[in-house]
């Protein structure tokens, strides 16, 4: 295998973009990540899309994006893994450059989630659970996190509290993002006064329905060296699945399809959870990010809640999540997360993050998680600089 | 000999009183409870129907019945107003969710309220003939009256379930009549959402005239006398109706209350005697008799004479009584939670 | 919904068949053509038992329009008595008073009604065991 980077990254605004349709998302993002890096060529492209036939018709991403990039002919495709696309376009193209196959290769992500009302977005995004088991009898998405958190709630006392100090953090981070979709803070009254979705799930709980695009190039160091960018090494990558279901599964208070996914990444890195310096984690909703923490390792089971209200994985804890603001404030186009989670760690490696959210201390290494549908499937990616 | 092998009931838990209802459209609740002689009526969620009822109440019969395997039922007959299809059978479903598919005769009845009586007549005579070996025979309904009418504060959901046989009887049958004429009292047109119907012209010359006809005629035939019996159970559209053509026919109240479900229930039209006889046999002693008279408008009336044998005192605590659905685990409803429930209210679609 | 993804699942949704690992003995529900335990591929029919325990459950107050009628609605994960797991809404409840643990029994009940013209969705559903 040859020893990968990322050399370019870029994004869009985030949020309700009224006036860019699917296809500008996408290209606007994908030609910051070129003019980033400084390529004069693509080899091949994989773009994370979860379901753009839902949300606008269209499918055939490909072909489509290729063709508004310019990139006439270009190997391109689209992935799919549900809130995990964006994860698994990454993973792609880093297999392809790490394989020898292709030398500059684009993973890119984007979701237009505005073209349709309130309930087509619903049931669009509920094509990540299981349709006919689950969907079928009204389990919405907030709902079977909710379900999770109910589990988690009663196995190990964690609280409303904890769940309100993951919205606050993650609103104060984003407060700082130029590209967040709700880039302002928000206290813990108004998270635990914020209306119903599915108990204990409010609205201050829940990512938002978000349009946006995001892409990377993914390079080898060689070629990295030569267009000067700082060299951003993928030293990890993780991807496993899970039972769909959540009630196929043995246990919903963990998410195993991130313990094997983060088991394979460290293993690859030859590095445990106690080197990594940061992450950038799925929090779709604030539950998920509780979870999250304690199925990567860094916390026992059912102390992941006491940290967040400590403060542990704020800007200047000892272990700071979701610098970005994560899903929760930067927004959610579920395609795209996977890859804005990688602008965002590319950027606090570099030490280009903005408005005073740049994490102190020059941090070395860091960890994705990305997840699809309640915890079916998991990309882990750890970067480093070189 | 021919007869029930297992009954059993179902109904909604939720309830709406006539308080909540006269409320609504100013009228005098105490006039209408004395009239009707009915304080409330069960009132289905939106997850229930003709057809779930009608599952649930099956099941309750099948568990009554013992060990027979739902492969053996060669018919399944629903009798109904509210089939939840115009056109497509509630019987298949049913058929479907008690594994009696597919070597099995199905048919939706609608005879008014009558249409459970039909099923149950059909099926004595099917297993009678040898056609088949059990029969399974359903009255349910979840039935809808027009805002503001007087047909509101009864039209209730509820369905019983009979499966008739020839082994392990729970109660034999002894005689039956029907009783049928053309009598325009109640009705509903195709696409119509409500019924219509002809005020007091349902009472005298239709509900009395055709139960008391089908009463006397089977009273007659069988050479029994109203003190013969144990219990009457009758058509109940209200309460008083019941009660009424009972003491005409020379019925005591407590002959007739066991099956008297009506002032809590509400009429549950096809469901209503059957469910009446439920509830009837949920308290029968062995060798009691029951004379049960069903009535539809339109109009007619089945008669039964049903004699109830020893293993009734066996069978009857293996599915919960209707008498325990009826009056325990209730939930009073307003009435915008009655308009929703029911889709009285105009919403996007 | 088109009626073939309704007639095609409901032996398991109206009656609750699932099959049996002739090898391991582990219940899948619904059926699948290999056993996530063994790999074994043999199953016999069995039907789950009708009764279980709450295990999680969650109250849906922003529901998905075909679900606008039954708001709110608890949607839980019960354990049946043979330990199978399944998800389904809670219905004739109370949903300020639901528990985790809670008994439940299973219903036949109408899951889904496609608009005023489409086909109509059985199936089953938890209700609090009263008695």
């Amino acid at each position: 295998m040859r020893d990968v980077a990322v050399v370019g990254v870029g994004m869009t605004k985030f949020g309700e973009i009224w006036e860019k349709s699917f296809r500008d998302l996408y290209v606007e993002a994908a030609l910051a990540a070129i003019d980033d890096a400084g390529v004069d060529r693509l080899d091949s492209m994989h773009i994370g899309c979860m379901t753009s036939g839902l949300f606008v018709g269209q499918e055939h991403v490909g072909s489509l994006m290729a063709d508004y990039l310019g990139q006439k002919n270009l190997a391109a495709s689209r992935v799919e893994s549900a809130c995990a696309s964006g994860g698994l376009a990454f993973r792609q193209a880093f297999i392809e450059v790490a394989s020898g196959m292709s030398d500059i290769v684009m993973a890119g992500g984007v979701e237009k989630m505005t073209d349709i009302g309130s309930d087509g977005a619903t049931y669009a995004l509920a094509a990540a659970a299981d349709q006919e088991y689950e969907v079928f009898h009204g389990a919405t998405f907030p709902g079977l996190y909710a379900l999770m958190a109910v589990a988690h709630m009663e196995k190990y006392g964690t609280t409303r509290e904890m769940l309100s100090a993951v919205s606050v953090k993650n609103h104060h981070n984003g407060a700082m993002n130029p590209f967040a979709q709700y880039p302002f803070e928000v206290t813990k009254e108004q998270v635990e006064s914020s209306v119903m979705v599915a108990s204990p799930l409010r609205i201050l709980d829940c990512s938002p329905i978000t349009d946006g695009g995001a892409a990377v190039i993914l390079t080898t160091v060689d070629i990295a060296k030569k267009l000067g960018k700082p060299i951003i090494k993928v030293i990890g990558s993780g991807h496993a699945t899970d039972m769909i279901a959540l009630h196929s599964r043995d246990d919903i208070t963990t998410i195993k399809a991130t313990m094997v996914a983060a088991e394979q990444a460290f293993k690859m890195a030859g590095k445990t959870i106690k080197d990594i310096d940061f992450a950038e984690v799925h929090d779709c909703f604030t539950i998920a990010e509780i979870i999250v923490m304690e199925s990567l390792g860094l916390y026992e089971p059912g102390k992941a809640g006491e940290a967040v209200l400590k403060g542990e994985t704020g800007l200047e804890g000892s272990f700071p999540i979701n610098t970005s603001g994560g899903l929760k404030s930067k927004g959610h186009p579920v395609g795209a997360t996977g890859v804005a989670q990688m602008v965002e760690v590319v950027k606090q490696l570099r030490g280009e993050a903005e408005n005073g959210r740049q994490l102190k201390n020059n941090p070395k290494t860091a960890l994705t998680q990305n997840m699809g549908g309640s915890g079916g499937s998991t990309l882990v990616h750890i970067l480093e600089v070189a | 000999m021919v007869g029930i092998v297992g009954y059993g009931a179902h109904m909604p838990r939720h309830r709406i009183k006539v308080e909540e209802i006269a409320k609504v459209w100013g009228a005098d609740a105490p006039s209408y409870k004395k009239g009707l002689m009915l304080r409330e009526k069960s009132v289905p969620p939106p997850d229930m129907d003709t057809i779930t009822l009608s599952v649930e109440a099956a099941k309750n019969a099948l568990k009554r019945a013992g060990n027979i395997d739902p492969a053996d039922i060669g018919a399944i007959y629903i009798g109904s107003e509210s089939h939840p299809y115009a056109v497509k059978p509630s019987g298949t479903v049913v058929a479907e969710a008690l594994g009696a598919t597919p070597d099995i005769h199905c048919a939706d009845y609608e005879f008014a309220c009558k249409a459970g009586s039909e099923a149950m007549f059909v099926c004595l005579g099917l297993v009678k003939s040898g056609y088949i070996k059990y029969g399974l025979a359903i009255g349910g309904d979840t039935s809808q009256g027009a805002p503001s009418d007087a047909l509101e504060y009864s039209a209730a959901a509820g369905a019983a379930a009979f499966i008739m046989g020839t082994d392990n009887l729970i109660a034999e049958i002894q005689e039956t009549h029907s009783f049928m004429t053309d009598t325009p009292d109640f009705w509903r047109r195709e696409h119509e959402f409500y019924p219509q119907h002809a005020g007091r012209f349902t009472g005298e010359p239709a509900y009395f005239r055709t139960t008391m006809g089908a009463a006397d005629a089977i009273l007659k035939k069988s050479g029994m006398k109203p003190r013969d019996f144990a219990y009457a159970v009758f058509h109940q559209p209200n309460g008083k109706f019941p009660m009424r053509v009972g003491k005409m026919l020379g019925f005591t109240k407590e002959q007739i209350e066991p099956g008297w479900l009506s002032p809590t229930l509400g009429n549950t039209y096809s469901g209503a005697s059957p469910m009446g006889l439920t509830s009837t046999l949920d308290i029968a002693k062995p060798g009691d008799m029951i004379l049960m008279v069903s009535y539809g408008s339109g109009a007619g009336s089945d008669a039964f004479i049903w004699k109830v044998t020893d293993r009734i005192d066996e069978v009857r605590d293996k599915a919960v009584r209707t008498r325990k659905l009826l009056d325990e685990n209730l939930t009073y409803v307003d009435y915008g939670t009655y308009a929703k429930f029911r889709h009285k209210i105009l919403k996007n679609e | 919904m088109f009626p073939s993804r309704i007639w095609r699942d409901s032996k398991h949704r109206y009656r609750l068949e699932a099959g049996k690992c002739t090898k391991c003995g582990k219940i899948v529900f619904p059926y699948r053509l290999i056993c996530p335990e063994c790999g074994h591929r043999e199953f016999e029919k069995v039907i789950l038992p009708d009764t279980g325990k709450l295990m999680t459950y969650s109250v849906i107050r922003v529901a998905p329009s075909q679900f606008t009628d039954q708001a709110p609605y608890a949607v839980g994960i019960a354990e049946l008595e043979n330990g199978v797991k399944l998800l389904a809404q809670i219905t004739d409840c109370d949903v300020e008073k639901i528990k985790v643990g809670m008994e439940i029994r299973i219903e036949f009940r109408r899951i889904q009604t496609d608009s005023h013209q489409g086909v109509l969705s059985y199936g089953y559903k938890f209700v609090p065991k009263w008695y």
